[in-house]
């Protein structure tokens, strides 16, 4: 059953991928990649952690999806143009490097990985746990990534805006 | 059950195909959404290994990764926009003025 | 009364106040006020010698020896032999040589001081002319007052600087049309060339730094009378510092400075290339005797080279035509006495030549610029004849210096030519004699020939020269009368023993503590009757020479021009200066210069080219990497990727 649930997940994550990364029309590529987003969230809860799967499809694919469908709106972006390569370097050597990259990626995540899943330890993926360790341990990166939430918020409303002249 | 390999294989496909999509797409926000399934790859290793070694430590990466992942993709936007009123067009091949 | 000599300090910086007063006010004061601080400051200087050498004689003879140190100069540590700290001083000593030798220089270099005056009071460079020549006398008074070789050395520098100031003088004048050269070329020859001898002269004194730990006097003379320093050091020190002193005094191959040097204005002449700086080498090498005296090869070498000279540069006075260059080649061939007399031993002998030499050389000098002055700057004596009637006082004194020169009785050069002859014969040199004595007559012959070529028979010139001539005032005139009466009477103070009878040496007696040899000479008892042979013989070569200039030159004028067509190629060996100049300049100046441009060429291909070979990298590799900036940030992503892939095949193949 898992298995099976597993294969399906996969074949989906990889196609709203190949979509997300080949089709012209931006609409398109953005709901790919929702999809994309959910079935990741559906390997996280596979995987047994739940609280942060159900913060995939919350804060990933509800919100910053939606912002990025926002901003291609409002921009009103039309078809992209094919892509054409910036050079004869581009052209031969990025097609190249990319599967060199993803072969040997591959190759060493494969060999090197871990063969069997163990069962989940007590707790595992809830949000108890989770809460419990961010407050504690991870306090002070907590803190200071609510500080860079503010930042990320205050550069974005700045260049963003529409200069008044 | 899951060969976890098989997990770690499917997330390097992932980000193989996100980096794929960086050098092949022309539009700005193709390629920020190209990132987003790059980092998204990076949280699927991240969880995979977590479950394998049993502690929170790797979810609490995955939170802050999101996070990370929201504020940027907000500058990110913000940017686009402010290239957009200046060119007209979010090609990445028209904004080359760093250059000799 | 003994404080005085305690000044000897004083002596070379009187001057240099006077180069301080007039360096800096001269152009400002008038003519009569600079010429009188020059010659003032040298006055005083004269007198404060006289003082010091007045406190020197009430010493006991052996106990002649005055030093004032001006304090430490060098401190260079343990360089000596037993490695003992060497320590150089600015010290100065006073002892019957260097008193002597600051009496004359003071003394002539006053009196030329005062005709100067005289003689450039129609100059515009009339304040820097007096500052050249005040600090002139300050250096050579450095020179002859230093205690050890260093401050000698700093004198010795330093005259060598103003004879090139003063040679160049007139910067912009054209000087010889035959070579071609200007005064100030000139100058820059005489100080390379002098500077050649210095380079030998400070390796021989570091060789002696380095072997004897210090370079006083005193205190090298001790340890090589003691037996220190192996032989052929010290011969090898001898003939380093004898090279320098052919520097110097224009000895053989180093001399060729001097006839150039006649470029200068006439005192200048007179001064520095007759009775002072050209004589700093023999008074250095007496100054050294007790070393010379260990080292009998260098003393023949020195000997040699001395007479050779005093014969090479007779021959080439006999052809001169300028009034200026038969003097220099006179005094050329003087000095050639004066180092074959030390080289023979005879060093009171030299001095002795070297004080009657500056009477009579600088009386000679300022003679011919007296002529020079009558007859309006014209130097060559085809035209020149019969000024004896025009310039009477000249003459006299002109003829006095001749007959000195040529060593007739009882003039000064008789005696101390004779002296040196005598020293030469007696201590077994007797081929130096013969050259000397041959020497001894072409000096009568070409100097009578001058003489009578200039103030006897009818006027060659122009009628504008012939009826502008005139006597020259006083100022030139009384220190010529005054330097003839010195070149009368001057060597009345070494007469020899067996003309008076008795032994009235006063000025061998005199000397006697300073030099090697001491007493020695006159006490021996040597033939009485070759003495006298000797000195007749003298006598009769200088009667023969000035016969055969009288027969020449007085009866019957056209027999030069035979005489010089019969002989050629002797005539125009002479005439041409035996081509030395023409050698030095194909052997060594050509290949110089050839070396030269070559370096210039190899500093600007080769050294150039190198430092802009790395800069022209450095651009090239530049142009090279910009091209990776081509704007587009997906070739900058690409980039980043292929560095991660690098990183990544590194972490997968290398294993940990």
């Amino acid at each position: 059953m898992v298995t099976f649930a597993f294969y399906v997940l996969a074949l989906l994550t990889l196609a709203s991928a190949l979509v997300v990364v080949t089709h012209r029309n931006p609409v398109v590529a953005a709901v790919a990649l929702a999809f994309n987003l959910v079935s990741i969230a559906g390997f996280y809860i596979l995987l047994g952690a739940q609280f942060i799967g159900l913060l995939q499809v919350i804060v990933y694919a509800g919100a910053i999806m939606v912002l990025i469908l926002f901003v291609i709106m409002l921009l009103n972006l039309s078809e992209e143009a094919p892509p054409r390569a910036a050079g004869t370097f581009q052209r031969v050597l990025a097609p190249a490097v990319t599967l060199l990259f993803a072969v040997v990626l591959g190759r060493a995540l494969w060999s090197g990985g871990p063969a069997t899943l163990p069962p989940p330890s007590e707790g595992f993926g809830t949000a108890a746990v989770l809460g419990r360790e961010l407050f504690t341990r991870f306090y002070y990166p907590f803190e200071v990534i609510s500080l860079l939430l503010i930042v990320a918020m205050v550069g974005a409303v700045l260049l963003a805006k529409r200069k008044l002249t | 059950m899951i060969d976890p390999r098989l997990v770690l294989v499917l997330s390097a496909a992932l980000f193989s195909l996100g980096v794929a999509g960086v050098l092949l797409r022309r539009g700005a926000i193709s390629i920020l959404m190209c990132i987003e399934l790059m980092l998204n790859s990076a949280n699927l290793a991240f969880i995979t290994f977590a479950r394998v070694h049993g502690g929170p430590e790797a979810q609490i990466y995955v939170f802050f990764v999101m996070t990370l992942a929201a504020a940027e993709a907000a500058a990110g936007l913000a940017i686009v926009i402010a290239l957009f009123r200046l060119k007209g067009t979010t090609d990445v091949d028209e904004i080359s003025l760093l250059k000799w | 009364m003994t404080d005085v000599s305690k000044l000897i300090w004083l002596i070379p910086i009187l001057p240099l106040l006077g180069v301080a007063w007039n360096g800096t006010l001269g152009r400002r004061l008038g003519k009569g006020a600079v010429g009188a601080t020059a010659c003032g400051t040298v006055l005083l200087a004269f007198l404060l010698s006289l003082g010091a050498v007045w406190d020197l004689a009430q010493l006991p003879p052996d106990a002649r020896y005055v030093t004032a140190s001006l304090g430490t100069w060098l401190p260079l540590g343990p360089i000596g032999p037993g490695g003992e700290a060497a320590v150089v001083d600015w010290g100065f000593a006073l002892d019957p040589l260097s008193a002597v030798m600051i009496l004359v220089v003071t003394g002539v270099g006053f009196l030329i001081h005062v005709y100067a005056t005289g003689y450039m009071a129609h100059e515009e460079g009339f304040a820097r002319f007096f500052v050249y020549m005040n600090l002139f006398m300050s250096m050579m008074l450095t020179l002859v007052l230093g205690s050890n070789l260093l401050v000698t050395f700093v004198g010795w520098e330093g005259v060598g600087l103003c004879s090139y100031l003063l040679i160049g003088f007139f910067f912009d004048r054209p000087f010889d049309a035959r070579t071609g050269l200007t005064c100030a070329d000139a100058g820059r020859k005489a100080f390379l060339v002098n500077r050649i001898g210095d380079f030998a002269f400070v390796i021989g004194l570091l060789y002696l730094l380095t072997t004897f730990g210090t370079l006083d006097y005193r205190s090298v003379l001790e340890t090589v009378a003691t037996g220190g320093g192996s032989h052929a050091m010290l011969v090898a020190v001898g003939l380093l510092l004898f090279i320098g002193a052919c520097g110097k005094s224009a000895q053989i191959p180093l001399y060729v400075w001097l006839p150039d040097a006649m470029a200068g204005p006439t005192p200048v002449s007179a001064l520095i290339h007759a009775a002072t700086m050209v004589t700093a080498g023999v008074y250095m090498v007496t100054r050294m005797s007790g070393l010379y005296a260990h080292a009998p090869e260098a003393m023949a070498v020195v000997a040699v080279v001395g007479a050779a000279t005093a014969l090479f540069a007779a021959t080439m006075g006999i052809t001169a035509t300028d009034i200026k260059k038969v003097l220099a080649y006179s005094t050329v061939s003087q000095l050639g006495y004066m180092f074959a007399a030390a080289g023979v031993g005879a060093w009171t002998a030299a001095i002795f030549h070297l004080m009657t030499h500056a009477f009579f050389k600088a009386l000679l000098f300022l003679g011919a610029g007296s002529v020079i002055h009558g007859q309006g700057g014209e130097q060559d004596i085809r035209k020149m004849g019969g000024l004896k009637s025009k310039m009477p006082v000249t003459f006299a004194t002109f003829i006095t210096a001749t007959l000195a020169i040529a060593g007739i009785f009882p003039l000064a050069g008789f005696f101390s030519k004779d002296e040196i002859l005598w020293g030469a014969f007696s201590s077994g040199h007797v081929g130096v004699w013969a050259v000397l004595a041959l020497s001894a007559g072409l000096t009568a012959f070409y100097m009578f020939r001058l003489t009578f070529l200039v103030f006897y028979g009818a006027h060659r010139g122009d009628h504008h020269t012939w009826d502008h001539a005139h006597e020259s005032p006083r100022s030139m005139t009384v220190p010529l009368l005054v330097l003839a009466s010195l070149s009368v009477a001057g060597g009345w103070v070494g007469i020899p023993a067996i003309l008076a009878g008795r032994d009235i040496n006063v000025f061998h007696h005199w000397l006697a503590p300073s030099l090697a040899g001491g007493h020695a000479e006159e006490g021996a008892a040597h033939a009485a009757s070759t003495e006298g042979a000797l000195m007749a013989a003298a006598l009769a070569v200088a009667i023969v020479g000035i016969g055969l200039a009288f027969a020449i030159y007085r009866r019957r004028p056209e027999a030069a021009a035979s005489i010089a067509s019969t002989f050629r190629p002797v005539y125009a060996l002479w005439r041409n200066l035996y081509w030395v100049d023409e050698l030095y300049e194909a052997v060594i100046l050509r290949p110089f210069y050839a070396m030269s441009r070559f370096f210039a060429a190899f500093d600007r291909f080769v050294v150039d080219g190198a430092v802009n070979v790395s800069g022209i990298v450095v651009d090239i590799t530049g142009q090279l990497l910009k091209l990776f900036q081509t704007g587009y940030v997906r070739n900058y992503a690409l980039l980043f990727l292929m560095g991660v892939v690098a990183i990544l095949v590194y972490f997968a193949t290398v294993p940990r």
